[in-house]
């Protein structure tokens, strides 16, 4: 019974450290996602400012407190817009942003189909 | 004349591309939040800067038809300047609430001795936790909410004699 309690003891001291680095790494990758507001340029995990350290320490709170990546962007999202994150989601203001690669896309294939039918037309007369 | 598809769609091309860099160098690209009216803050209670029983919630400003919300510090020194329409505002029909900033009690206090103290509740915020709460990101920051703790006005930064005469308007 007594090794019992001490073999528990011991994992729980092994596990806690784990539980804690594995939110560390979670909180990194989210750090990497957020923009800091008073910097140039710079990520949320890149800058020292007083803003991105206080945005670390509640993103932190939120992922000890078991919330999960898209909760703290929608959270940081109504706290200060969108611009706060580096993945805008589609919307009409930035709807050129996500449909123009793929326009670009067609609208090349088809210049391309145009030329290579053109040029087998001319081949061919 | 034979005016070819590929030409009309390069030339179309070329015409957007100019319409959106033109765009993209009109806009303003230095953001900031003083847009983002219209949410509402919640979850939040604050410890009162000389006594750490007295709470103030959101039930608390419900009470009142507008709230300012204010954010200072004693080492800001854009937060001297906006001192005065502060204390001006202490005389008028609003309930103005003071979040002290990452700042030593003790600082906060000369500060408000020195300059005289126009809020009706000074909350602390020691770490910058709160001031996530209601999306501020740097001080001076001041919000008014309504009885319904919807964000009708932001300033960023020191409030002016424009800013001022608003909030009269706002609270007449």
């Amino acid at each position: 019974m007594k090794l019992k309690k001490i073999i528990f003891v011991i994992y729980a001291l092994f596990l806690t450290p784990l539980y804690s680095n594995d939110n560390k790494v979670v909180a990194s990758e989210v750090y990497k996602n957020l923009r800091c507001l008073v910097c140039q340029g710079q990520s949320i995990a890149d800058s020292n400012s007083d803003f991105a350290t206080t945005i670390k320490l509640v993103v932190l709170d939120q992922i000890n407190e078991g919330k999960k990546e898209d909760e703290i962007y929608n959270f940081l999202i109504s706290k200060y817009g969108e611009w706060i994150t580096y993945h805008p989601t589609f919307n009409k203001n930035n709807f050129l942003l996500w449909t123009l690669p793929y326009a670009v896309l067609v609208l090349g294939g088809f210049i391309i189909f145009l030329i290579v039918r053109k040029n087998k037309h001319n081949k061919a007369n | 004349m034979k005016i070819s598809i590929s030409k009309i769609i390069i030339f179309s091309f070329i015409i957007f591309s100019f319409l959106i860099f033109w765009q993209g160098l009109k806009k303003n690209n230095d953001y900031d939040t003083k847009n983002l009216i219209g949410n509402k803050i919640s979850n939040f209670q604050l410890i009162d800067l000389n006594n750490e029983k007295k709470l103030i919630t959101e039930e608390d400003l419900r009470k009142n038809e507008y709230t300012l919300i204010n954010f200072f510090a004693s080492w800001c020194s854009p937060c001297r300047t906006e001192h005065e329409y502060l204390l001006k505002l202490s005389n008028k029909k609003i309930r103005i609430i003071g979040i002290n900033f990452k700042d030593k009690k003790s600082n906060a206090i000369s500060f408000l001795e020195e300059l005289g103290n126009p809020y009706d509740f000074i909350g602390k915020d020691k770490n910058g936790k709160i001031s996530v709460l209601f999306g501020i990101y740097g001080i001076p920051e001041t919000l008014i909410v309504d009885s319904s703790l919807i964000v009708i006005k932001k300033y960023i930064g020191p409030i002016d004699q424009n800013q001022y005469d608003e909030i009269l308007k706002l609270i007449q």
